[in-house]
């Protein structure tokens, strides 16, 4: 039962049918101490005003929908309380540095084509046959690029992200980073093809090592560290290139 | 997507090396060149002409100078370049020449400077 | 095509003083702004240089100006910009570094960053304690 406490939850509106640019909007909501602003907005959609639009799904941290601008800052929605805002008010923005589609629904379709130019699979050293059985990983070798595979897409990192702000062709945090999961898998070869994306200009040579990505990001990634690890790699591959007679640094 | 293998990786190692060397000895050299020394902390005579010169004719002492001088100025301009991006100066070949042709003349300098006082 | 379609071109928000946007970010231009003290500081030198180059006179005028208030003024705000440097750029030098396992234990970049400092701050006490044995 809500104990009275009520909230101001300020959105802005886009509605591309029906204004040039986007426009705030209020909404007082009663709360809860156990409130996400997910669940603030879900409020406002089903008891005030059902035209508000967002992307949410599973309420746990783990589907990365619900990525926005909460206070200026890059939040997952439904892992932002209410009670860590009061006394408000909470201003509620799409996520940074993406068009704004409606409301606080941005474009990710060059994000999801970013993600797929990294070829994001285990790509064999040698071919194998079913009969050499599984891949064998040490702990150790799983450390080396688990951390990575965490992502969840939420995209907070490129919210964070100036260069990308500034750039929207600079790869990004979090796709540099899935890269990278799979450069560090002692299971994976396939460096060298992901070189061709990592060692351009749009690749990891857009990021200034601001380090906001990091801080943001709900899981842990710390996408910064791929990027920049792989500055020295493609270092390397840009002067080692010359020694190997593929014209490839192994 | 543009495939073009950038050129960048020449002026990050350059920016790299010279910020290491100015973050271990920039403190310590700005406080005994510009401050103590001028205030007379270390003596009336601490870098006067001949010990100076004494110093940069050593090949060593050449090589020091000439690695300082050239590497905190490729760090500089590498990040001043950027950071003109930053604040929204566009990047091109006008603005690259200006901050990287900064740093080659401050080299180009140096060492013409450093060879003509001999060994 | 859907009568939304033409709608669908996305708003883009502006990205100018995006760095007055957050701390974080008011952080990092400082952290950049600091480059134009290491190449002052490279100017100075490499004047000095070629004041040395051009013999004893000059280089004593190079010296003299130095010694002048607005000089060591200057030096101040340099220093400042120094440490400042220093100290962010071991802040961020964890994020350049693969993961290190020492003994089998992970190492923290909290470790790397304040083991950058504590040599930065050795190497700056010996630098200018070898200057104060040799002065004269």
């Amino acid at each position: 039962m809500p104990d009275g406490k009520r909230i101001e939850i300020q959105v802005l509106r886009y509605r591309p049918e029906e204004e040039e640019r986007p426009v705030w909007q209020s909404y007082y909501v009663p709360y809860t101490d156990d409130m996400s602003v997910l669940q603030g907005l879900q409020y406002i959609k089903d008891e005030l005003d059902g035209t508000l639009s967002f992307r949410w799904s599973c309420r746990m941290a783990i589907c990365g929908s619900c990525g926005m601008m909460v206070n200026g800052k890059p939040e997952l929605s439904c892992q932002t309380f209410l009670r860590d805002l009061q006394p408000g008010p909470v201003r509620v923005e799409a996520l940074a540095h993406f068009p704004i589609e409606r409301d606080l629904i941005v474009d990710v379709g060059e994000f999801v084509k970013k993600l797929e130019s990294v070829k994001p699979y285990i790509i064999p050293k040698e071919p194998r046959k079913l009969s050499d059985g599984e891949y064998l990983q040490t702990p150790a070798q799983l450390e080396q690029f688990e951390q990575f595979s965490s992502c969840i897409n939420c995209m907070l990192c490129y919210a964070a992200c100036p260069q990308f702000g500034l750039n929207p062709d600079f790869t990004g945090p979090g796709v540099l980073a899935l890269a990278h999961r799979y450069n560090a898998d002692s299971r994976d070869g396939g460096r060298a093809e992901r070189m061709e994306i990592l060692s351009t200009e749009e690749g990891v040579w857009s990021c200034t090592a601001v380090g906001y990505c990091s801080e943001v990001c709900p899981k842990g990634v710390d996408p910064a560290n791929a990027v920049n690890q792989n500055k020295v790699n493609s270092a390397k591959d840009y002067f080692l290139r010359f020694l190997s007679p593929k014209g490839e640094s192994k | 997507m543009k495939l073009k293998r950038s050129n960048a990786p020449v002026f990050w190692l350059l920016f790299g090396a010279g910020g290491m060397l100015s973050a271990l000895f920039g403190t310590a050299l700005v406080f005994l060149t510009g401050i103590a020394t001028p205030l007379g902390l270390m003596g009336p005579n601490a870098m006067s002409y001949p010990r100076i010169l004494a110093f940069s004719q050593n090949w060593i002492g050449k090589g020091f100078v000439f690695a300082i001088i050239m590497l905190f100025a490729w760090h500089a301009v590498h990040r001043i370049y950027h950071s003109l991006h930053d604040v929204g100066v566009p990047l091109n070949a006008f603005t690259k020449l200006i901050c990287y042709g900064t740093a080659l003349v401050i080299t180009v300098v140096a060492l013409f400077a450093l060879l003509s006082i001999g060994f | 095509m859907s009568r939304y379609a033409a709608a669908r071109k996305g708003y883009v928000r502006p990205m100018q003083g995006w760095w007055r946007r957050d701390p974080f970010f008011m952080r990092y231009m400082i952290r950049e702004i600091t480059a134009f003290a290491v190449l002052a500081y490279a100017i100075i030198l490499v004047v000095g240089v070629v004041r040395l180059a051009q013999g004893e006179v000059a280089w004593n005028g190079w010296l003299a100006a130095l010694r002048s208030p607005g000089a060591i003024l200057l030096h101040v705000v340099l220093l400042v910009s120094m440490i400042e440097h220093a100290r962010s750029w071991f802040e961020i030098m964890p994020k350049t570094m693969p993961m290190m396992i020492v003994g089998g234990e992970r190492v923290e970049g909290s470790t790397i960053m304040r083991t950058g400092w504590a040599v930065s701050a050795v190497v700056t006490v010996v630098v200018v304690a070898l200057a104060w044995w040799a002065r004269s």
